[in-house]
């Protein structure tokens, strides 16, 4: 299973596929220019649509209102249960609404400057110019939205921006439009428009003559292989966090869908990229199984700080104002506690090397409310926060109104994902990716509040735009090769063999812990050529060990939890080695990924315009990673350093 | 501490199943309960057991997913909390703490702690929606929403649909769920020109799927993780007694 981790590099990709001209027209130009399928024709044309969250529920949602017949897949019991719903804070649109100089051009423009210069201006332009019609939609779906009593929206600042456009439903956001976008496919499932298949799970993608036409899964009830074809596929499951083992993603969240997909032929962009949450609660022991969010939204009102001496063990109400470092408030005058969120991470990282952290362990800074109750009064911090402050008391036994937060960095989300093009396909003519699945518009770092949008965005909007320029052709597809489809089930078939096997003596959750660990050590916060070289040794070795020892109880022709993880974890060992050879090739600092040897004198991230100014999408092959450069162009924003203070 | 669990094991749907005795030697308070769990699990495994399969996801309270029945009560003894962010600083060494599934006709045993939901869905299929195809909608803002009627609308609409308010109701009611929508859509300008249908369509596919009547227990709301209101039902039996004239 060893295999050479050196890289080659391929042909660039040239031509990303967005139109040209000015950028503010160049989503009606590609929508104008796609074609447009027959609504006779639309209902004998099939999409497989695998994911529920708030881009798979939304865009198989749409296909169907838009006459596609869909079948749709989840593993969770029911597809309002995807990730999306744990999402707190809110979501951003260019609505201006506040009057305080917002515009579409200003939400461009802090997404392409917050994701370090490393998004295309095309899809980033386009996301900000349909977040308008977003909460259009949500709103009519009756997603009920904080309001002012006036009766309109309400909106609040949210990390790293300087206006007030994110929309929220108290803390609940995500789980508001979810909900709003699962009503949605209900109504489609009734029509009869899509076909919903709960408890399965995509285990490899059938590609026949080129184009994406199917996908196997299991049934994860009956343990059934099943195969699916299709027109198209469209992927929608989800980012690659868990990789780290602990994160804030939902235990199931794993990248066998997209893997599956990149070994067929979909290259993966930036694996390298994946953003640490300054705002987490901090790990409390060794059987820890997931970590959890406190939505950044916290740091609106919360202060956070750390004692200015080193190892004090007082409680903090026992520390007086002057022996406080607030120290995000002192680095960056101008933003404060609202500096971006890898800032917020490593700074939170770097008060707790010098021996100033707080908690068990010395991994915690605090975030203290005591002045925004003083200023707010009670009811105004729980109106906002008051289900955070709840969860929190829930974990820790700590009352966080009476003593402030222990927060700590955690893996929350991964901004690489499968290389698309402006339509969100990938490199496998017929595979479209949507939502977190896909690298494309956040960048090396994604602002706070930019998921849920760019998730619908793909969904509701973009996606059901685009795939139709796909399908006028499909009356002109070959039929699907029965070999192809036979393969890809043979595959399934042995791999699940395998594993139930081994028999071994390890289960399948040590080894993630173990490749997480290894992960969060030299491929997490802050990287360098040697802890990556480190971590380039252990995987594979891991993984060797892996396919050697793993016990996976139980049968195939059941519902099998261990069976389930296993195969998770198998291809969690082949990503974990792809983001390292992609983190140690950039040898630039930007955005969420930071490389120690590439800092200015402020311990900033350094980003090497010259040499990186591309996205790096990765192509699979027995002999090695392939990479293949897409250029970046900025005609629109100037690339310019980040400077938050 | 010392934890003496007794877990039900029921292979399949048709399985008999029944209660069997683990003991987890080495909790700690600050384990969560799906954590003691994931403990017992990992010996299982390794001793060539079949482990405890149950439902579980997000882990922070919001999926809905989990879904125990701890010491006769969905979801434990912490109210207003899911089984995944109850924690285990609320037992005590030498505690016995017997686990079964959701209980009810409507949701059958998949697979010991696992239960099949899919009834809620079909539920919210008759009508939990406010019909607006993607693209068709005004902007926002031209449809002004009370602060109170919003405040209460979100309150209904923070249901997670795990089933808990079912599982707890004498009659395996699956009232306090479709109130919860009804009224969430019910109190919103949007969800006006569809709400009597939609009463009417939801009771009636609560009905078909074998849910029991409800007959003001309350139940429900003791242990319903979301705080949902007993109002929401009332809602509900106006909104369907209206349609039905």
């Amino acid at each position: 299973m060893n295999r050479i981790v050196d890289y080659t590099v391929g042909e660039p990709i040239r031509d990303a596929k967005a139109p040209t001209g000015p950028i503010e027209d160049r989503w009606e130009t590609r929508k104008f220019k796609a074609r447009l399928v027959n609504p006779a024709n639309k209902r004998k044309l099939h999409v497989i649509v695998v994911g529920t969250g708030l881009a798979g529920g939304s865009a198989a949602a749409t296909l169907g209102e838009l006459g596609y017949r869909v079948t749709s897949f989840c593993y969770q019991d029911s597809p309002r249960r995807a990730h999306s719903i744990a999402a707190q804070g809110g979501i951003n649109a260019a609505k201006n609404y506040r009057g305080d100089g917002d515009s579409i051009y200003r939400l461009f423009y802090d997404t392409v400057k917050g994701g370090d210069f490393r998004a295309r201006e095309s899809n980033v332009y386009r996301l900000a110019q349909v977040s308008v019609n977003i909460i259009d939609q949500a709103v009519a779906q009756g997603v009920p939205f904080a309001r002012e009593y006036g009766g309109l929206l309400d909106t609040r600042s949210f990390g790293g921006a300087q206006v007030s456009r994110t929309f929220y439903a108290r803390g609940q956001t995500g789980q508001q439009l979810l909900l709003g976008a699962y009503a949605a496919l209900e109504r489609q499932i009734a029509a009869g428009n899509v076909t919903m298949n709960t408890r399965h799970e995509m285990l490899e993608l059938i590609v026949s003559d080129g184009r994406a036409r199917g996908i196997v899964v299991r049934d994860m009830v009956s343990g059934e292989v099943e195969t699916h074809l299709a027109d198209a596929v469209v992927l929608a499951t989800g980012g690659y966090g868990n990789v780290f083992f602990l994160s804030t993603n939902a235990k199931g969240c794993n990248t066998t869908a997209i893997w599956r997909a990149h070994q067929k032929g979909a290259m993966f962009a930036n694996p390298c990229y994946t953003q640490i949450h300054p705002t987490c609660i901090p790990v409390s022991g060794e059987y820890q199984s997931k970590l959890t969010l406190m939505s950044e939204s916290l740091r609106n009102d919360g202060r956070v700080w750390v004692p200015l001496a080193k190892g004090d063990a007082r409680a903090p109400g026992d520390i007086p104002e002057d022996e406080r470092d607030y120290y995000l408030e002192r680095i960056y005058p101008a933003f404060g506690n609202l500096v971006p969120r890898d800032i917020a991470s490593r700074a939170a990282k770097n008060v707790c090397d010098e021996g100033r952290g707080v908690g068990p362990g010395g991994l915690g800074v605090y975030l203290d409310f005591a002045d925004a109750i003083e200023r707010l009064g009670r009811d105004a911090v729980e109106e906002k926060y008051g289900n955070l402050f709840e969860m929190y008391e829930r974990i820790t036994g700590e009352d966080p109104y009476r003593q402030p937060m222990r927060i700590y960095p955690a893996v929350h989300y991964t901004m690489g994902g499968l290389w698309v093009d402006y339509d969100l396909q990938s490199t496998v003519p017929g595979l479209f990716v949507i939502g977190e699945a896909n690298f494309s518009d956040h960048g090396a770092n994604r602002l706070g509040a930019s998921a849920l949008m760019q998730g619908l965005a793909d969904g509701y909007f973009v996606l059901p735009a685009t795939i139709g320029d796909y399908l006028a052709d499909a009356h002109r597809f070959d039929p699907v090769d029965d070999v192809a489809v036979a393969e890809a089930e043979i595959s399934v078939r042995t791999k699940i063999n395998r594993l139930l096997s081994i028999n071994g003596t390890r289960t399948p959750d040590s080894f993630h812990r173990e490749l997480g660990r290894i992960m969060w050590e030299f491929c997490g916060m802050e990287r360098t050529e040697e802890s990556l070289n480190k971590a380039l040794e252990l995987i594979p070795s891991l993984r060797e060990e892996f396919w050697r020892d793993v016990k996976v109880s139980g049968t195939a022709e059941e519902l099998n939890q261990v069976l389930e993880k296993a195969g998770r974890v198998a291809d969690f060992f082949d990503l974990a080695e792809l983001m390292c050879v992609d983190a140690l090739h950039r040898t630039e600092s930007c955005g969420g990924h930071f490389r120690a040897e590439s800092q200015d004198a402020d311990g900033e991230a350094l980003r090497d315009d010259e040499h990186f100014a591309y996205v790096a999408a990765w192509e699979w092959s027995d002999q090695g990673p392939i990479l293949h450069k897409e250029d970046l162009e900025y005609e629109y924003v100037t690339m310019t350093q980040r400077s938050y203070k | 501490m010392k934890i003496t669990l007794k877990v039900w094991r029921q292979k399949g749907p048709s399985d008999k199943g029944r209660l069997v005795s683990y003991v987890v030697d080495d909790v700690s308070p600050d384990m969560s309960f799906l954590e003691m769990l994931d403990v017992l699990n990992e010996r299982l495994i390794l001793t060539g057991d079949d482990p405890v399969a149950f439902d579980h996801d997000c882990r922070e309270g919001i999926c809905g997913m989990c879904s125990m029945v701890i010491d006769g009560t969905p979801h434990g003894p912490q109210r207003a909390t899911t089984t995944c962010q109850l924690h285990m600083r609320h037992y005590k060494d030498g505690d016995t703490i017997t686990i079964e599934p959701w209980r009810a006709a409507p949701f059958p045993v998949v697979k010991d702690l696992v239960v099949d939901r899919s009834a809620f869905d079909r539920i919210i299929q008759a009508g939990g929606f406010i019909s607006v195809p993607a693209g068709s909608a005004p902007d926002a803002h031209s449809m002004p929403v009370a602060k109170n009627d919003a405040d209460d609308a979100f309150d209904a609409a923070t249901c997670i649909g795990c089933g808990a308010c079912v599982a707890a109701c004498p009659n395996g009611s699956a009232a306090l769920f479709t109130g919860a929508k009804i009224t969430h859509l019910g109190l919103l300008p949007q969800g006006q020109p569809e709400r009597m249908a939609r009463a009417k369509a939801m009771v009636e596919q609560m009905d078909a799927e074998g849910f029991g009547g409800c007959t003001n227990t309350g139940e429900c709301v003791a242990v319903c993780p979301k705080g949902i209101s007993l109002d929401v039902i009332g809602r509900m039996n106006a909104d369907f007694l209206k349609s039905s004239k």
